[in-house]
């Protein structure tokens, strides 16, 4: 009996032991990357995340260039991907014929499963190459945009459009596959409500069921800016690193995370690694609540109707 | 009937654009797979996977220390990822609702959500910075504690699946409680599991990001757990960024046998789920 | 044309079916039905559960065949229109034969006042707009008898009112198209009694303008509300008749054993 007992005594220690894990790590990450980014936000104070100045030899750390680049790529990414990655999840869950469902979804899935090494690799051996030599050119020339600041300059090929697009790619699998379960859990009854007012069956998807799924669509889409924000390796092998501000989406960018890819292995300077780590703890903030954000909405989607 | 025939026309336009946002979401795939063995099927040899890499100007080699490097970091994180994950996982399906349990769920969100390159650098501050030099450990640590997240969700969602009935049998047996919980559930959510595991492995197989101030990559034969070694991820990145075509030859064959390796994992994955839910039908 | 299938009445009914069957694959769940329904009529349709009462409620205005592998076969004429022929579209259908189902299903993320124009915006800008879409939206709910427990926040969302005012609104919703028919399927099920009797009213109410179908498992309500009954059982139309008719002098045993209480 006593064995008994312990047995159940040890089990549950150990239990409880590997389910502390996960706040101590996070407690130990926040620790680590806030006192390893303090000395860095103390010299720079405000001037980190609003100056444009990335000078390592001078000793000025402002990485607003890396935010803004971190913001517009993702937001490239989420304006391409977001329709596809919906249109995509209604004919998976509305439309598709049965036999059909299964595969697409499957290609869709695999997505996700792509290193993002590799992502990168097929960005800058062909993406990046077929934008500029096929996709600016017919941007400027036949939609005649290239007189507007976001297409201007020169396209030398690495760019922030050849980063929002290959973002795109990559965060459209978790935006389907979020879109396609809240709209897999409306229930029939809505349907059955619509068409019988006499919808059609898009009046139906478009009246009842987007509506319906709406803060759980949001939310799969916010997951997928979580996603991009935090994105690395593709991003810096097409973004083509310049830590500087421009207008048009045919510059060079940088983005937190291809900064700190970048510059951490070479930062000699404990100001330099402090402020690396810096950018390391914004990007953690931001994507802290970019990602409380989704999950909140994607679970009120899940818990029922609302007002 | 003119307005009805405007709305048909808009609903087979709007259901029509669905087919085509399905198409162009299928495309990038078959382009990457496409062009990963147009480019990388004629470099990967028997070689490649026995040879070590040979320097710039010298055509053929493999990567044979990076495989290995790869392998080895996988174990690594498993052997953290693993027991850290199904314990956490055991423990929220059995809490479901206390406090602990609620707070443990929502931060292995977080973790889920960090981007990796963060984790990275908290483990060079941990596990580089105070032994002054790169080691396969910091970047095998740094995979596992990706992997906790993934496994943990995996594990509780597939121990509520297991019927309380079975529990309340085992328990009426005499079983004990932490026997009841290690032999009948879990060895019951067994196959879920392992598809839950897989799934991550293959997630963090590819990872680069978190390797790169840890693992570091080695351009030598290192199995020493101390020293920095080679990853496949990372020597792709290495030979992708070079100026040098017949290192892109070789990251363009990395990246198929990276991808097949992912593959082959995730499609394991299904058959174990799809074993089980054979079996369970009786 | 169609001839009069009804053999008790005179005139020309406003719905009829006529052999009519429907089917979930290829299980039979109603089999060749013949019945008319009137107007300034409530039929009440009524059987165990499991009968097929719902599945022929919703081939009348083709709903049933929104459900993957489900099929119809016979005819159903609305004024005497097959509507079931080539060439008829069940879009088009299903604006003259409104609907009301089990649970209510208002929009939720719609204002009690949108959710009563949805049928009509759907036709987009043929839609009333301004004072017209007050107009509609105000005949709507006073047909429906909610004008007065809601005209203060029709800006609300129609998830905030209680489960018998959320029918009443899907009534309202389903009338503001104008329908020639209404059916109501089981529309009490999930409501408290006194909800129930509300709705029951309506429907009194409604049949002054437009025939009226009700399927319920409730044999009082049947009793209470209709003014013909037909009696389905196990997909088979056992008996129709005025209400008082089949409920005090049943022609078939099968009817006198459902109303009996001896199954079901």
């Amino acid at each position: 009996m006593t064995g008994a007992a312990t047995g159940d005594r040890l089990y549950q220690l150990a239990v409880t032991g590997f389910a502390l894990v996960i706040p101590g790590l996070l407690a130990l990450i926040a620790i680590a990357i806030g006192v390893a980014a303090w000395p860095a936000f103390s010299t720079a104070g405000l001037s980190f995340i609003t100056s444009s100045e990335w000078n390592v030899q001078a000793g000025k750390f402002g990485a607003a260039p890396a935010i803004y680049g971190t913001l517009v790529s993702s937001f490239i990414a989420l304006a391409l991907a977001t329709p596809l990655a919906v249109g995509v999840a209604i004919f998976l869950s509305e439309i598709a014929p049965k036999w059909l469902r299964q595969p697409v979804a499957f290609l869709v899935d695999l997505l996700a499963a792509i290193p993002s090494v590799v992502y990168g690799l097929w960005g800058i051996f062909f993406l990046v190459p077929m934008l500029r030599d096929h996709v600016v050119p017919f941007l400027r020339d036949t939609l005649h945009l290239g007189g507007t600041p976001l297409f201007s300059g020169p396209a030398y090929g690495p760019s922030m459009l050849a980063a929002g697009v290959i973002l795109a790619i990559m965060a459209l699998p978790y935006i389907s596959a979020v879109t396609r379960e809240v709209l897999l859990a409306v229930p029939r009854s809505q349907r059955d409500a619509a068409l019988a007012l006499g919808a059609t069956k898009w009046e139906m998807i478009r009246d009842a069921v987007v509506p319906y799924a709406r803060s759980g669509i949001i939310g799969g889409v916010i997951l997928g800016l979580g996603r991009a924000l935090g994105e690395t390796m593709a991003v810096t092998m097409v973004i083509g690193n310049r830590p500087e501000i421009s207008a048009s989406l045919l510059a060079p960018g940088y983005t937190m995370a291809s900064l700190i890819a970048n510059e951490f292995t070479e930062a000699t300077s404990d100001l330099h690694l402090s402020a690396l780590m810096a950018v390391g703890a914004v990007l953690f903030v931001v994507t802290l609540i970019v990602n409380g954000i989704a999950r909140w909405l994607v679970w009120r989607v899940a818990s029922g109707p609302r007002a | 009937m003119s307005a009805l025939r405007r709305r048909k026309a808009g609903n087979i336009v709007m259901l029509s654009l669905t087919y085509v946002a399905s198409v162009l979401a299928t495309l990038p795939l078959l382009f990457i797979l496409f062009h990963l063995l147009q480019k990388g099927a004629s470099t990967v040899s028997p070689d490649f996977f026995t040879h070590m890499p040979r320097p710039v100007g010298e055509a053929g080699g493999g990567m044979s220390n990076a495989i290995v490097g790869t392998l080895i970091l996988i174990g690594i994180a498993g052997a953290i990822g693993l027991p850290v994950g199904i314990g956490a996982g055991l423990y929220l399906a059995e809490k479901r609702t206390g406090a602990l349990a609620m707070t443990v769920r929502f931060l292995s969100d977080v973790l889920n959500g960090l981007p990796s390159i963060v984790l990275g650098i908290f483990a060079w501050q941990f596990l580089v910075r105070p032994f002054g030099n790169f080691s396969a450990l910091a970047g095998g640590i740094a995979l596992g504690a990706m992997m906790i997240p993934l496994v943990t969700r995996t594990t509780e969602e597939m121990i509520r699946l297991v019927p309380n009935s079975l529990r309340e049998a085992a328990l009426a047996l005499g079983y004990p409680r932490w026997r009841t919980s290690l032999s009948v559930i879990l060895r019951t959510a067994l196959p879920g599991i392992v598809t839950g595991a897989l799934v991550a492995i293959a997630r963090i197989a590819g990872e680069t990001a978190p390797l790169l101030f840890t693992a570091f990559g080695n351009q030598f034969w290192s199995t020493a757990l101390r020293e920095p070694i080679a990853a496949l991820p990372l020597q792709i990145f290495a030979y992708a960024i070079s100026p040098y075509d017949e290192w892109h030859a070789q990251a363009w064959a990395g990246a198929l046998v990276l991808i097949v390796i992912v593959l082959v994992i995730s499609l394991a994955a299904r058959h174990v789920t799809r074993a089980r839910f054979g079996s369970s039908t009786d | 044309m169609i001839q009069p299938v009804d053999e008790d009445a005179p005139e020309r009914p406003r719905l009829a079916t006529r052999e009519l069957s429907a089917f979930f694959g290829r299980s039979r769940v109603v089999s060749n039905v013949t019945l008319g329904f009137r107007d300034q009529e409530v039929t009440a349709i009524i059987g165990p559960s499991g009968c097929g009462k719902s599945t022929l409620l919703r081939c009348l205005n083709r709903m049933h065949e929104t459900v993957p592998g489900a099929s119809a076969t016979g005819i159903v004429t609305l004024d005497g229109t097959d509507i079931y022929a080539a060439g008829v579209d069940p879009i088009a259908v299903r604006r003259h034969v409104g609907m009301v189902f089990q649970r209510p299903t208002p929009f939720p993320t719609m204002s009690i006042r949108d959710n009563v124009t949805a049928g009509l915006k759907i036709l987009g800008r043929h839609a009333p707009r301004g004072a017209d879409a007050e107009d509609v939206v105000e005949g709507a709910l006073r047909h429906a008898a909610l004008w007065d427990e809601v005209k203060d926040r029709l800006g609300e969302s129609a998830i905030a009112l209680s489960g018998g005012q959320q029918q009443r609104l899907c009534i309202a919703r389903a009338l503001a198209i104008r329908p020639q028919v209404i059916l109501l399927d089981e529309p009490t099920a999930s409501l408290d009694p006194l909800s129930t009797q509300k709705v029951e009213e309506l429907v009194y109410q409604l049949k002054q303008d437009i025939a009226v179908v009700i399927v319920t498992h409730n044999m009082q309500q049947a009793a209470r509300v209709s003014d013909r009954t037909a009696f389905l059982l196990m997909g088979d139309l056992v008996e129709t008749a005025p209400t008082n008719t089949l409920f005090t002098a049943p022609r078939d045993p099968r009817t006198e054993a459902y109303i009996t209480g001896r199954f079901g």
